[in-house]
């Protein structure tokens, strides 16, 4: 907590974000289109963010008979104000918004509030499909969450430091993504997971008809929905400075290769979401801790050993 | 502005601590103390310790939402749907309460407290990550595997089914009869 954001940063970083999902959920609508065999037209994929926010904007809210309201709208709201904040460590550029000493940790502590907003809404809405959403999603966040920390620390233990800015610098000469591969796959699994989204959309599945969103209508939906994107957004672009040189590389500013990269990661999610089905909690929970726990712990351990092989710490 | 932050912090986290004990949903419950620690990890940061702050609020998210589900399968009250009550043994534990507070801020108030030796280090991170991993390495290392014991030994009571049900007492059968199959395909 030293020096005060600057002002110019904070005002730029939600609309940055809102305008990147915008461009998510453009591109989500495309693929969509295209693997059901109904191509969408570019122009009509373009607007359908800002149509459905609208639709949304101006639907009716949906209460439910006793239901708790003051849970249900604080898990809501939890979600965009949660992903604003773990993307306040993320370097735009050069420079983040807030360049804290603890950054790696703080992103995960924001991120992690999903879970709490999830369940939230799930059990605010007294619904019985509503709840078995929330507790899918804490079911999958405890398998998804001890990789993705790993990940996480892997990246630190590779640059010596929790600064996001550090783990950048670190990476002037090789990306990370070269020296931990394993690490940088679990981590984009889990931002997909702690979206709950493409694979991991068993909390808001079809199944359970829409799940934990299940009874969200207009203006609560949207808050919802929108939070879950940018969620998205904010972690898909935690994996350029962590893994992919943030805004190192030539000729373009680093600014500009910090929004290339970022566009990249999640082009290739949401190329990837069309492909796979969703996962059953019982088989993504398994996967994860008996391959994807022990993969992520030999990675840290292999980094770790390399770092001191370089005399590092 | 630091005073007015302290004082924010140090009320909310008292009358939401306090507040758990007042409302009448386990959920409500549960997440008004999370309230109340996030609030204290506030303090913490104000401290300057940003790395203990931070870390109070990653484990403690996680923590109150796994312990809403239990509060939620245990409690007499999952979601007001009964009259209940949050209070056990009210007088012992007024008492209890009572003495506590007066010995603690008697001992803050009346306590002469010694002038600060020594600066901060310039990166606390490190110099926490220091001392729990230099001299108190063994502490570290004997919490760790007494924690993972614990939690290895629970989950082996726990198991409804263990590998002896699932392949057989000589561990031979060709797949198990588990009626949820895993995603590893065992």
């Amino acid at each position: 907590m030293s020096a005060a954001p600057p002002l110019g940063l904070s005002i730029l970083l939600p609309i940055l974000l809102l305008a990147v999902a915008w461009a998510a959920v453009a591109a989500d609508v495309l693929a969509a289109g295209r693997a059901a065999g109904r191509p969408v037209p570019w122009a009509v994929a373009a607007v359908t963010p800002a149509r459905e926010a609208l639709r949304l904007l101006v639907g009716q809210r949906r209460r439910t008979v006793g239901g708790d309201e003051l849970l249900r709208g604080v898990g809501g709201a939890v979600l965009p104000i949660a992903a604003l904040l773990a993307a306040a460590v993320l370097p735009l550029g050069m420079r983040p918004v807030a360049d804290l000493g603890a950054g790696v940790v703080w992103f995960n502590a924001m991120e992690v509030f999903a879970w709490a907003a999830v369940w939230l809404v799930g059990w605010g809405s007294n619904s019985t499909l509503s709840l078995i959403g929330g507790y899918r999603f804490v079911a999958q966040g405890l398998a998804w969450e001890l990789p993705h920390m790993f990940a996480l620390i892997t990246a630190a233990v590779g640059a010596q430091s929790l600064r996001v800015t550090d783990v950048v610098a670190a990476q002037g000469g090789l990306w990370f993504v070269l020296i931990m591969p394993v690490a940088f796959v679990a981590f984009l699994l889990s931002v997909a997971a702690m979206a709950f989204w493409g694979p991991f959309s068993a909390p808001v599945g079809r199944d359970v008809a829409g799940g934990a969103a299940a009874e969200l209508a207009g203006v609560d939906r949207l808050v919802f929905v929108a939070g879950r994107w940018l969620l998205l957004v904010a972690a898909a672009a935690m994996a350029v400075p962590l893994f992919l040189g943030g805004g190192h590389g030539p000729w373009l500013p680093a600014w500009a290769w910090v929004l290339v990269k970022t566009l990249a990661v999640l082009v290739a999610l949401v190329a990837l979401r069309h492909r796979i089905p969703t996962i059953r909690m019982e088989r993504w929970t398994e996967f994860s801790l008996v391959v994807l726990t022990p993969a992520t712990i030999a990675q840290a351990l292999v980094v770790t050993l390399v770092v001191l092989g370089e005399g590092g710490f | 502005m630091t005073t007015a932050l302290f004082v924010v912090l140090a009320v909310t986290a008292v009358v939401a601590g306090a507040l758990v004990f007042r409302v009448d949903s386990m959920a409500r419950a549960t997440f008004l103390l999370l309230l109340s620690f996030l609030a204290v990890a506030g303090l913490v940061l104000m401290t300057g310790l940003q790395y203990l702050g931070v870390v109070i609020v990653l484990m403690m998210v996680i923590e109150m939402v796994v312990m809403a589900i239990f509060m939620i399968m245990y409690m007499m009250n999952p979601a007001g749907l009964m009259p209940m009550s949050m209070f056990h043994n009210t007088r012992g534990a007024a008492v209890i309460a009572v003495t506590t507070f007066v010995a603690l801020a008697g001992g803050a108030l009346l306590v002469d407290w010694p002038v600060r030796g020594g600066r901060p280090a310039a990166d606390l991170t490190m110099a926490l990550g220091e001392s729990l991993m230099g001299g108190q390495m063994l502490t570290m290392m004997t919490l760790g595997v007494t924690l993972f014991a614990t939690i290895v030994g629970t989950v082996v009571l726990a198991a409804g089914r263990g590998r002896y049900d699932r392949l057989g007492d000589e561990l031979d059968a060709p797949a198990s009869d588990d009626r949820d199959r895993g995603g590893v395909g065992r």
